[in-house]
């Protein structure tokens, strides 16, 4: 007897939910963004006020992103391409004009991120999170100067074999043409071949080139990174002795901003969440879950008290200057680009 | 006379027509689902890169081909060698080498046992070698990396032991990727050698014996042969997987050396160049092929010789 009231009730649970799900949510909306990116109580907010079901797919690269929606079929409304690729997208007419700064919460953009290079006065984009690639530390393990490239290029003896860099070309060859003068985008062989000889040397004394610092600088694996500025936070938050170095030859900073795919399903609903994130608690929402800043003004204040005060986070201003945006290089550029980092991985 | 010839004509065409019918969903499914997209992959082989990944339609070049093996050099434009690619496609030819005859010195004995125990519970065995595969091989990777890390299972135990006294940099190395796919790939290698084992007259064995054979020579003169079909289909069999892996060498090799498949997929990524790893597929693609023909002439040679 007693079973089969416990069944009868599961059937009823299920039929329920089955009902809730189904029926209630007006609209879909479907946002193809970055693995661990996107704040789980920010998509229930947004179902919840907007009567929306929204369902969030992954990726882990830029390219896989462009080549699987220009493949088409994809089902998806947002993306969220990273500024050297938003120009590509807009060139390749795979993102619409929706005009972003003419949206009611478009006046809480901080004005720094307003006319930024690849979409000057945010006619496609809404800003998502900003952050750099710089340096963290074990200080237990080493003790000097962090805030150089040199930390990865010519490292002190102290790291030598516990070194890991991100396994992204962009970013170690913006750092290590940087380190020689040079300026991103360049075709200069004298300074590439520095570049190439320099990185070539260097790997012999790396640990690895992986993805798994947020575990691993934190357990002392590693005791030297080149890495994401979000992610070192969070290894400090694990281990004090941790610290954040900004390469005063230079570094590169990434922001990720949100788009309108031109053959979305849910157009109408793609606004909506546009506008939306633009809201700063709503912002702040986005931060706290992946611990990169935002664009928003006056979402400080609902940040977990942690995130306020973050020396990852404040780029401090005598290394603002260093600091500059990875924008797309020409295509022969970048195939020279290609080439040398193949022979770094040979 | 001349019209029962007709009737067998007829019938004949008939015939004909019927197997094409019946035969019709194989061949679809050869042609759409296998030799179909191979010329797609052909095809993109010989274009045109486009400027941000994809190919341009309909311009033609031979660049994709060329870039597998030759490259114009960065900075003084001769033309030589593509050392890199070169040195990727040796390494992966070499580590899936090795994790053949490691996984054949693991799997032999293993196979052995098991075709050695009373039938009635062969299949127990059978059964757990099988286990493994019940678990994605990402996170079996990922369980390899917790055991052979600096701070993981089995460097503290070492320690722990007193046998080292510092951990043993084992994992983002090649020793590390030889670990990882000789773990992976060995049910790959101990099933086909079962298979074969299971089929061994003992009586043979015995025989052997008997004429005061050592066992040494009893195992490479009378089991080794009788097997060799089995050790052919398991070394191919790992081989061919080794030869593309790419979540081992991602995980366990640290990313800092590629092998093969991670350099293919470098350039349908961030490297922006079709062609060139439509190519490079295809160069996998013959080298597998290369090891199936010498697997069929070996397999062929092996059923007369020895005797």
């Amino acid at each position: 007897m007693k079973s089969k009231w416990i069944t009868t009730t599961a059937i009823a649970a299920v039929a329920a939910l089955a009902f809730a799900n189904g029926a209630s949510a007006a609209g879909e909306l479907n946002i193809y963004n970055w693995g661990d990116y996107t704040s789980p109580e920010l998509i229930k907010k947004f179902e919840k006020e907007f009567d929306v079901k929204v369902t969030v797919t992954d990726y882990d690269s830029n390219d896989t992103a462009l080549a699987k929606v220009r493949a088409g079929g994809h089902g998806f409304d947002i993306v969220v391409p990273s500024a050297n690729y938003v120009q590509i997208w807009v060139k390749e007419g795979l993102i619409e004009e929706v005009r972003p700064d003419q949206m009611e919460n478009f006046k809480n953009v901080d004005p720094r991120w307003v006319d930024v290079p690849w979409d000057p006065g945010r006619h496609y984009t809404v800003p998502w999170q900003w952050g750099l690639t710089g340096i963290g530390v074990n200080t237990s393990v080493y003790k000097g100067d962090i805030n150089t490239s040199a930390i990865f290029l010519d490292p002190p003896p102290e790291l030598v074999g516990k070194i890991n860099v991100a396994p992204e070309m962009n970013d170690v060859l913006f750092a290590t043409i940087k380190y020689f003068g040079g300026d991103w985008c360049t075709t200069d062989k004298e300074v590439l071949r520095k570049v190439r000889d320099k990185l070539v040397e260097a790997k012999t004394k790396w640990l690895a080139m992986d993805y798994s610092v947020t575990e691993k600088l934190p357990s002392g694996d590693y005791a030297g990174v080149y890495y994401w500025n979000g992610a070192i936070m969070r290894s400090r938050l694990k281990n004090p002795d941790v610290k954040m170095g900004y390469p005063k030859e230079g570094f590169p900073y990434f922001m990720d901003s949100a788009a309108l795919l031109k053959d979305a399903k849910n157009p109408e609903n793609a606004k909506l969440f546009m506008n939306f994130i633009m809201d700063p608690e709503n912002a702040a929402m986005i931060s706290a879950f992946a611990k990169y800043a935002n664009g928003i003004k006056g979402s400080d204040q609902f940040l977990p008290e942690e995130m306020k005060t973050a020396p990852e986070l404040v780029v401090p201003p005598e290394y603002e200057k260093a600091g500059e945006f990875l924008l797309s290089c020409e295509p022969e550029t970048q195939q020279l680009y290609t080439r040398i980092w193949t022979e770094l991985q040979k | 006379m001349n019209g029962a010839e007709q009737v067998a004509i007829e019938a004949r065409k008939q015939d004909i027509r019927s197997r094409w019918i019946l035969s019709a969903p194989a061949l679809i499914i050869i042609f759409v689902a296998a030799i179909g997209p191979l010329f797609v992959m052909l095809l993109y082989s010989f274009l045109v890169k486009g400027d941000y990944g994809d190919v341009k339609p309909w311009e033609f070049s031979l660049d994709g081909w060329t870039s597998v093996f030759f490259q114009r050099d960065i900075f003084d434009d001769t033309l030589g060698l593509a050392d890199a690619h070169i040195s990727i496609i040796w390494r992966s030819i070499q580590l899936s080498f090795f994790t053949t005859i490691l996984t054949l010195i693991l799997g032999f004995p293993t196979a052995y046992f098991i075709a050695t125990r009373p039938p009635h519970t062969r299949e127990i065995w059978v059964f757990l070698v099988t286990i493994p595969f019940w678990t994605n091989l990402l996170i079996r990777t990922f369980a390899m990396q917790q055991v052979i890390r600096n701070e993981g299972l089995l460097n503290n135990a070492l320690i722990w032991l007193g046998i080292i006294k510092s951990p043993l940099q084992i994992i983002y190395t090649d020793t590390a990727n030889l670990l990882g796919m000789t773990y992976v790939y060995l049910p790959l290698m101990v099933l086909p050698l079962y298979a074969s084992i299971e089929k061994l007259d003992f009586r043979l064995v015995e025989a052997g014996y008997d004429l005061y054979a050592t066992r040494f020579q009893v195992l490479r003169k009378i089991v080794i042969p009788l097997v060799k079909p089995g050790i052919i289909a398991g070394s191919i069999l790992v081989f061919i997987p080794s030869l593309g892996a790419y979540v081992i060498p991602r995980v366990l090799g640290g990313g800092k050396n590629m092998m093969l498949g991670n350099l293919i997929e470098m350039q349908f990524g961030a490297g922006r160049n079709w062609p060139l790893g439509a190519a490079m597929s295809i160069t996998l693609m013959i080298l597998v092929m290369v090891a199936l023909i010498v697997y069929v002439r070996n397999a062929s040679r092996g059923g007369s010789g020895h005797v």
